[in-house]
């Protein structure tokens, strides 16, 4: 439904779409991202419901951020993925919707995704001076941290130590 | 003057540091900061197959970890579009309502400890202890359940848990009750949690709010109601909704809904009926033990489900459920290997955190623990 309303209105916006287990995704060019929030947000999905990433480094866009919004009139639901390469960034929901403001905060720290125009872009789940983004898929599953891993052999990835 | 609350310090539920800046008890600014408690959840759910993912799901939210088996479970289900046996939805329903008022009696109770009265959280204590009695009886455990299993349940019930839940129902009202007589007219009460922390319908849901807090503020969104699931639609039950948002509606709302788990509970006491707690599927179920130990395909399907875990499609689901702090969302990746590409836990409690400096600005440090504790924060949850 809302799916339709944005090809009408955006023409050409959605570059790729699925609707899988009822779930449907639409995505779209990160240029378009504000018009498709206003967009939507005119059309009744004023929840926005989280805000995540996923890392598929051997794209050369590697990153998918992913919004989930919910219209709480209609209970429709909506997933909209926007994808960025490394080192790219995305323009920032905070403006819009407040929660936006540490969902975006998370995805910065734990991606690297940086988002334009975010009120204060700092980590949110580690500190300041962590190394790295821990939900890369490039990053050691055992934190690769060499004071705390020393001799470490833990079984569950067979005592690699990525990061070295 | 600056005052740092926690990261260890009995009112901030967890490990939370929240830096005070003050001008005499007025909070001028406060700038929450978390992630002492991060373990990595979702990154070590990748290196993790479907069915080991399910113990880690209890350290979110430790004050109601069923409703996290549930909620995860729930997703994978729907990743593999398999529905499961009635009788184990039922006891879903069972367990997650316990939990939910297992959940619902430490936010208040501790509430209303951090503010000063202590009474109240004696009496609800004790019903908790209650429930933990009944989930050792189910699961084994009483804090880290892990009772649910992708397509079904652990086990089912052992004799003797439906009569103690009986009974359980009776006295939980009762303290119920009680609770409500030493707080809900208390005048004392009345000036810590009235006015405190309130925010409109309309901030509510820009900020993300769910659950509690969201309908304390006036909104109706249960997604038992809105989004049924688990056969919550057959289920006979209100929704209540508060007003002004505040501390005290919250406590009102959590106060009703316990009473109407407890009237879900009755219902599904009512209507359980026998049959297996496990899909009859055995690409995703483990066979029974005496089959594999007694039948060559029973020890086939057991050792390619461990050994090689489950075929799961390659796509993407986002799976809701209302936990007792609000939407609890799932969001799992999968290219169709042995473990998720990607899982992504959406806790309902880290929106309702991020509003904390705009709820307590311009009030008094003894608000931002009456604010802190409504806000029912469960720091495993938040950090992940």
């Amino acid at each position: 439904m809302i799916i339709e309303h944005i090809d009408a209105q955006l023409p050409g916006t959605v570059t790729d779409r699925h609707d899988f287990r009822g779930d449907q995704t639409i995505v779209i060019a990160k240029e378009n991202l504000l018009a498709v929030v206003d967009l939507l947000h005119r059309e009744g999905f004023q929840f926005l419901v989280d805000i995540t990433a996923v890392d598929w480094p051997e794209r050369e866009q590697r990153f998918d951020v992913v919004y989930h919004w919910l219209n709480l009139a209609s209970q429709e639901r909506l997933r909209v993925k926007v994808p960025v390469a490394d080192g790219e960034s995305v323009a920032s929901l905070a403006g819009l919707f407040k929660t936006a403001n540490w969902f975006e905060r998370e995805v910065f720290d734990l991606f690297g995704i940086r988002f334009e125009g975010h009120p204060d872009l700092r980590r949110l789940l580690t500190w300041d001076d962590f190394q790295g983004h821990a939900l890369r898929k490039d990053f050691p599953l055992d934190g690769g941290d060499v004071f705390c891993m020393e001799g470490c052999t833990a079984p569950y990835n067979n005592g690699e130590r990525g990061g070295e | 003057m600056i005052v740092n609350m926690g990261p260890s310090h009995p009112t901030t539920h967890g490990t939370l540091r929240i830096v005070l800046e003050l001008e005499g008890e007025t909070i001028t600014k406060a700038t929450p900061e978390m992630g002492y408690l991060h373990r990595g959840v979702e990154k070590l759910g990748e290196s993790l197959s479907y069915q080991q993912f399910i113990p880690l799901t209890d350290r979110l939210n430790y004050c109601s970890s069923i409703m996290n088996n549930v909620g995860y479970t729930t997703a994978v289900e729907k990743l593999l579009g398999i529905e499961i046996p009635k009788r184990a939805q039922q006891i879903r329903v069972l367990v997650s309502e316990l939990a939910r008022i297992a959940d619902h009696l430490v936010c208040v109770g501790v509430n209303a400890v951090d503010i000063g009265a202590f009474t109240a959280f004696l009496y609800l204590f004790r019903q908790r202890e209650t429930i933990y009695d009944l989930f050792e009886m189910a699961a084994g455990q009483r804090l880290h359940t892990s009772f649910t299993r992708i397509g079904g349940l652990y086990r089912d019930i052992p004799e003797g848990f439906v009569p103690l839940t009986e009974r359980f129902l009776v006295e939980c009202e009762a303290s119920i009750n009680e609770m409500e007589n030493l707080l809900t007219h208390n005048p004392i009460w009345h000036d810590r949690t009235k006015g405190i922390g309130a925010i409109s319908p309309e901030d509510a849901v820009n900020w993300g709010y769910t659950g509690p807090c969201l309908r304390a503020a006036g909104v109706p969104q249960d997604l038992r109601k809105a989004q049924p699931y688990l056969g919550y639609e057959t289920y006979d039950f209100d929704i209540p909704v508060g007003t002004t948002g505040d501390v005290f509606d919250r406590y009102l709302v959590r106060t009703e809904e316990m009473r109407q788990s407890l009237r879900i509970i009755r219902q599904v006491l009512d209507r359980l009926e026998p049959g297996p707690v496990m899909v009859d599927d055995p690409k995703v179920a483990l066979p029974p033990k005496e089959k594999v130990y007694t039948r060559m395909e029973s020890l086939i399907h057991h050792f390619k489900l461990i050994m090689h875990g489950m075929e799961m499609p390659v796509g993407e689901v986002y799976s809701a459920t209302e936990a007792a702090n609000g939407e609890l969302g799932f969001y799992i990746v999968s290219d169709g290997g042995k473990n998720p590409y990607r899982i992504r836990v959406r806790p309902p409690c880290l929106p309702i955190f991020s509003s904390f400096e705009e709820q307590v600005k311009g009030g008094l440090i003894a608000d931002a623990v009456a604010v802190l504790g409504a806000m029912n924060i469960i720091a495993g949850e938040l950090d992940r």
